[in-house]
């Protein structure tokens, strides 16, 4: 029965190389997963690890340290390529939540309708793992393998989420469904990225789906069909052929395809403003 | 060990790992103000501040306190917003039950830190994490506002009945003082864990219990069937009783209890269920009413063949002639799902023995129910049994069954040691009642002029695996169904069903609101086809003093269901006119105005249902109410309190009030049927008439003497003359009151015959209510947008609290409306299953109506349950009128509602 909390990012890898421990930040996909039954042997909180938390613009890109908060996100200085991810960051259940609850951690869970993944799916972000033996660093959409799974090996922790440079003048937008406001888990999110050439016409796309998948998806034939245009893309099966969404308690299948097609139409106009 | 400064103090603790802040606040550190309602982020009643910011306690580690600030409500005492809070939260209303109220305010208190003059929606961004189940929020967000933009305070120096007034009991509950279910154990005390069954049918054999004692340290006892002294049965109502506090051989639904552990703190933290020494056998299960009607299906219980349980019925006039001859007819079939109550606090309580007797402090809204229920559990007389009822965070009927109580009382009983009990959310959500799921099919006529023709109700209702309040919903819903109207040739007819579901029992309303979706909106659906305005339509068939109801009974007074509707117009004309031109202007968001009304009788139906309210004054001059008529948040203390001051001719702010508890108050009955304003009510006026009565004749006084109380004295001003009564030369009683008056009101009813003919209550409410929605075409999203809500309360005893209770009626009736669902295994927590939350409740009108009634209390009525009846039809009327899809089975989810937009294009 131990609880770690060490202050520099060496210890914590250590911790992790010699017992299985679970590893804590926010604590908010934590405590919430915990049963009735014995505590974890060992908790590894990384929330005193200097150099984790913040944003820092690096060599084009943007690095958000695996402590960084929503409500870190949402405070911070960044291009209007991030306006979705703040967007995803307020619509995060509650002000509570937002206060400690990390986008790291937000990928770590893997919930398919986790709210970070869409927008970070949009900003094209990785994700960077270490442990005692390196550092490594894998695209979202690897480290992310399905419902509850992640890429993490033993010993291995997320350090940051890497957003790689974005085109200068590129908007963004987030649209999350859910069957009331505020403390509500997405019935389906979609998260864009849109850049318009000088004549508006669009130069970059990248749309993402949350939770109507076991991982939320990009929609590559979608993205490549809105080159060119003013946005005015009918929406069709193929450009949703990624998806496959259940049916759950907070809608059938059926109605997560029908909706996300309108979601994704409001997203983009959204991030073409 | 962990060091922090909690409250400006600093403090030192050695949590375990895994531990939650809001654990280690409660228990080790004392702070009981932090209120525990989910344990999973999903109700922010935890919230503190930690170096400033709001976190939810329960998701934070101890640990990562160490070195920081962690402030809770109590130790904003000193702070001046939080002064001006508790100040305006008072003025408002904005507490009623206060177990979410620490962590509202303490959530309001980081935002006017940060921003001294939010907006609206800046106030809702902050304290949306926060569930409130009482208030609709809208009193929560206008003393918050009134921070910064102060409004008068409630001040009124005599207080009674009509003056809005604070509540008598609030300052405890905006200072975090108010002690609940899990807030009287000492710290420490012996726990019990429930074993519980995983599977809605189940055969189990228990193992080496015996074993299983002497090989865990910690473990004081377990408990069984085996350890029961009396009946392993209890229920409600005595004729139906059949539900075993331990389960023998075989269990009727997922949740229930076969056995409890008895054992340390520590103990009980780190056990898992699943090594409790038995096991388990899944067996074949019904859980709808239609596999519960078939023929093969397994029965429940003995002597309730096909597994009904019983019915109601009611009938009048010739329903199937008048539908034959009616001009035009329709009919539909409606379902709706069980609600669950989602009151914040989980059910709770602490029991010790005290010199022989079972003493038991828990959240309850019927202290003698709960004594009477123990008497036979425990074969022991009802001296021997002490019920001290703890504040209630929140009750809507489910806190009218048993819970925790025979657990605790068994256990103290066995080991001799105080013990406690809090259910998870998970065990409250999956073993305590809920709404009943209704199946209802109905078809009513009416003429070319408007005139109903025939009304014809079939209602079968999932009573689930126990009776609870199966029979009272049953026998309210034919006499509740016509709604308030004159409908001459009538028939209704209901059928509890058992199914292998957890117990529906009460729920605000009884059914009512149920079959008030049917009907309502099946009104709209003739004035439609009529050709008629569907207020028109109503008002036409509404009923009027002297026009009989569909069990024949004929008030010659009070009957004020026209008056709510005519108070509609205004806001019906406006609010139509409005979403035209709203609609001309948008293609896919589709604005629409519905309406609904209600009725609903107080009190028990056609059973006695008395109230008793005792009054004292003390040798120096002290006036003491015990009152026991259970304040569930609904605001009972305050306006019991304030009928009685004014029977007995005195300022309410200088009663003394007592109670609830077994010892000291004599039994007010229970807090359901909307009763306690009209009997308990009644009981204290006439013990203030009584009380003032004896006063008057002590000195010869005449009617209109003025009395003050005080100083060892009571000075009667009788016109010209003074007379003071030196209360020091009075003989005083065993209690030391030198005058007292013990006073009993039951209400006139009559029984039903067998066609459900005669006087079912001696007075009802009347409600209607206005909603505007709008509906997001495109995604099925209905969001409502305003209430007007007309409630005739035949004299509002406190407007204040009249308007909180319109307010969390109406946010009850919208989460049952648009997304409360409750699926046994499914949504067994406040994330799976959703509750309205501060961002989806609109502003409310409340416009109240006094048609005084002749048996009520200075001609005060209900008002409880009435609220939500009109709530749902209204808003299933505003959406057929933005989009034109009628929604028969709720909650009418976006995913339903967008269906049958899709389905109506086709």
């Amino acid at each position: 029965m131990t609880y770690f909390a060490p202050d520099n990012l060496e210890d914590a890898l250590a911790q992790l190389d010699t017992e299985t421990t679970s590893v804590v930040s926010g604590g908010t996909d934590f405590f919430p997963g915990m049963q009735q039954g014995p505590a974890p042997e060992s908790i590894l909180d990384i929330s005193r690890v200097e150099g984790l938390r913040g944003v820092s613009h690096e060599s084009g890109g943007w690095r958000i340290g695996a402590t960084t908060t929503w409500t870190d996100i949402i405070r911070a200085n960044l291009p209007a390529a991030f306006d979705g991810l703040k967007q995803a960051a307020c619509e995060v259940g509650s002000l509570q939540i937002q206060n400690t609850g990390t986008l790291a951690g937000n990928l770590v869970n893997a919930s398919p309708a986790a709210d970070g993944v869409p927008p970070l799916l949009s900003l094209r972000a990785q994700v960077e793992l270490a442990s005692v033996r390196g550092v490594r660093v894998l695209p979202l959409s690897e480290f992310i393998t399905g419902v509850r799974q992640t890429a993490l090996q033993a010993g291995e922790m997320v350090t940051a989420i890497l957003v790689p440079p974005q085109p200068d003048h590129a908007r963004a937008a987030f649209n999350k469904l859910g069957s009331r406001k505020y403390l509500v888990i997405s019935t389906a999110m979609v998260a864009a990225v849109i850049n318009r050439d000088a004549q508006g016409r669009i130069d970059h796309a990248r749309v993402a789906v949350g939770a109507c998948s076991p991982v939320a998806q990009r929609l590559p034939a979608l993205e490549t069909d809105l080159i060119g245009t003013t946005a005015d893309v009918q929406i069709t099966t193929v450009h949703l052929s990624p998806l496959a969404p259940i049916s759950d308690v907070r809608g059938s299948g059926e109605y997560r395809l029908d909706a996300v097609a309108e979601l994704i139409r409001r997203t983009i106009t959204g991030a073409s403003a | 060990m962990t060091d922090f400064t909690l409250n400006g103090k600093p403090v030192s603790t050695t949590p375990a790992t895994g531990e939650r802040l809001s654990e280690t606040l409660r228990e080790s550190l004392g702070a009981r103000d932090v209120k525990i309602g989910c344990n999973a982020g999903d109700c922010g009643a935890c919230t503190v501040l930690l170096d400033g910011m709001p976190v939810c306690a329960c998701l934070t580690p101890t640990q990562q306190a160490e070195g920081r600030q962690v402030h809770t409500l109590t130790g904003l005492q000193g702070d001046e917003i939080a002064a001006r809070l508790r100040e305006s939260f008072q003025d408002f209303g904005a507490a009623q039950c206060g177990i979410c109220t620490p962590g509202i305010m303490v959530a309001a208190v980081a935002l006017l830190r940060e921003n001294p003059d939010p907006s609206e929606q800046q106030v809702q961004d902050a304290l949306g994490g926060v569930l409130c189940r009482c208030t609709g929020y809208r009193k929560i967000i206008e003393a918050v506002l009134a921070v910064a933009n102060p409004t008068p305070a409630l001040d009124d120096p005599v207080g009674h009945t009509g003056t809005a007034i604070r509540r008598l009991d609030g300052q405890a509950k905006v200072e975090g003082r108010e002690a609940f279910g899990d807030d009287v154990a000492p710290i420490g005390t012996l726990e019990i864990l429930i074993i519980r069954s995983p599977y809605a049918r189940s055969a189990f054999v228990l193992g080496d219990l015996g074993g299983f004692i002497s090989a865990h340290n910690g473990v004081e006892t377990v408990l069984t069937a085996a350890d029961i002294p009396g009946q392993n049965r209890f229920g409600v109502i005595p004729d139906f009783a059949d539900q075993p506090v331990f389960a023998v051989n075989e269990t009727r639904f997922r949740g229930e209890a076969v056995a409890a552990i008895v054992a340390t703190p520590d103990f009980i933290r780190q056990f898992d269920p699943a090594d409790f020494p038995m096991t388990w056998e899944h067996l074949e299960d019904v859980q709808t009413i239609e596999q519960a009607l078939e023929a093969s299906a397994p029965q429940l219980h003995k002597g309730r063949e096909g597994n009904i349980m019983c019915g109601g019925f009611v009938k009048c006039g010739d329903p199937q002639g008048a539908l034959d001859n009616a001009d035009i007819t329709v009919q539909a079939d409606f379902t709706t799902s069980f609600v669950e109550h989602a009151y914040i606090e989980p059910e709770a309580g602490f029991a010790q023995m005290v010199e022989g007797r079972v003493e038991i402090h828990a959240c309850t809204q019927a202290p003698i129910m709960d004594r009477d229920a123990l008497e036979i559990i425990l074969a022991m007389d009802a001296s021997r049994i002490r019920i001290v009822p703890t504040g209630v965070g929140g009750g809507f009927g489910a806190k009218l069954d048993l819970s925790v109580q025979p657990y605790l009382a068994l256990a103290t009983l066995k080991t001799g040691k105080p013990v406690r009990l809090t259910y998870s959310r998970t065990e409250s959500m999956q073993s305590t009642t809920k709404r009943h799921p209704a199946q209802i099919s109905l078809q009513i006529g009416a003429r070319a002029d408007g005139k109903l023709s025939g009304f014809k109700f079939f209602g079968n209702f999932n009573t689930g695996a126990y009776a609870s309040w199966g029979p009272t919903v049953t026998n309210r819903v034919p006499v509740h169904a016509s709604g308030p109207y004159r409908i001459a040739d009538y028939r209704a007819e209901t059928q509890a069903v058992h199914t292998h579901c957890l117990p529906s029992g009460a729920f605000r309303g009884f059914g009512v609101p149920q079959s008030a979706v049917a009907q309502e909106t099946l009104f709209d659906e003739l004035a439609e086809k009529l050709g008629m305005d569907a207020l028109e339509f109503r008002l036409i068939n509404a009923l009027d003093n002297g026009v009989p109801t569909v069990c024949g009974q004929v008030f010659e007074q009070g009957v004020g269901i026209k008056a709510c509707l005519k108070a509609l117009r205004p806001a019906w004309e406006a609010e139509r006119a409005k979403a035209n031109a709203f609609n001309a202007e948008n293609e896919v968001l589709k604005m629409g105005v519905g309406l609904a009304a209600g009725w609903y009788g107080c009190g028990n139906t056609s059973l006695p249902n008395p109230s008793t309210i005792k009054s004292g004054i003390r040798a120096d001059g002290t006036v003491v109410l015990h009152q026991g008529a259970m304040d569930i948040g609904q605001g009972a203390n305050t306006v019991i309190a304030q009928i009685f001051a004014t029977a007995l001719g005195m300022p309410v702010q200088q009663i003394t009030l007592m109670g609830a508890d077994t010892d000291v108050t004599p039994d007010a009955g229970k807090t359901s049927a909307s009763r306690q304003t009209y009997v308990s009510g009644n009981a204290a006026r006439l013990s203030g008439q009584a009380l003032r009565a004896a006063i008057l004749a002590q000195v010869n006084a005449g009617e209109t003497a003025g009395l003050a109380f005080g100083d060892g004295e009571i000075i009667v001003t009788d016109g010209e003359l003074t007379h003071r009564i030196n209360l020091s030369q009075l003989p005083a009683d065993t209690e030391g009151y030198t005058f007292r008056a013990e006073e009993t009101y039951d209400p006139p009813t009559r029984p039903l015959d067998e066609n459900g003919q005669g006087i079912p209550y001696a007075q009802f409410g009347y409600a209607a209510h206005l909603v505007v929605v709008t509906v997001d075409t495109a995604l099925g999203l209905v969001k409502a947008r305003k209430f007007v809500a007309a409630h005739d309360v035949g004299h509002a005893i406190n407007p204040m609290l009249v308007e909180g209770q319109v307010q969390g009626g109406i946010a009850q009736g919208l989460g049952m409306a648009l997304m409360e669902e409750y699926l046994p295994g499914r949504t067994e927590n406040l994330h799976d299953y959703l509750i309205p939350t501060m961002g989806d409740m609109p502003p409310v009108e409340t416009l109240i109506i006094e048609a005084p009634d002749a048996h009520g209390p200075y001609g005060a009525k209900g008002l409880g349950e009435h609220v939500l009846i009109p709530t749902a039809p209204a808003i299933l009327n505003a959406i057929y009128n933005a989009c034109g899809v009628r929604i028969r089975h709720l909650p009418a989810t976006p995913a339903r509602v967008r269906a049958a937009i899709l389905e109506a294009g086709k």
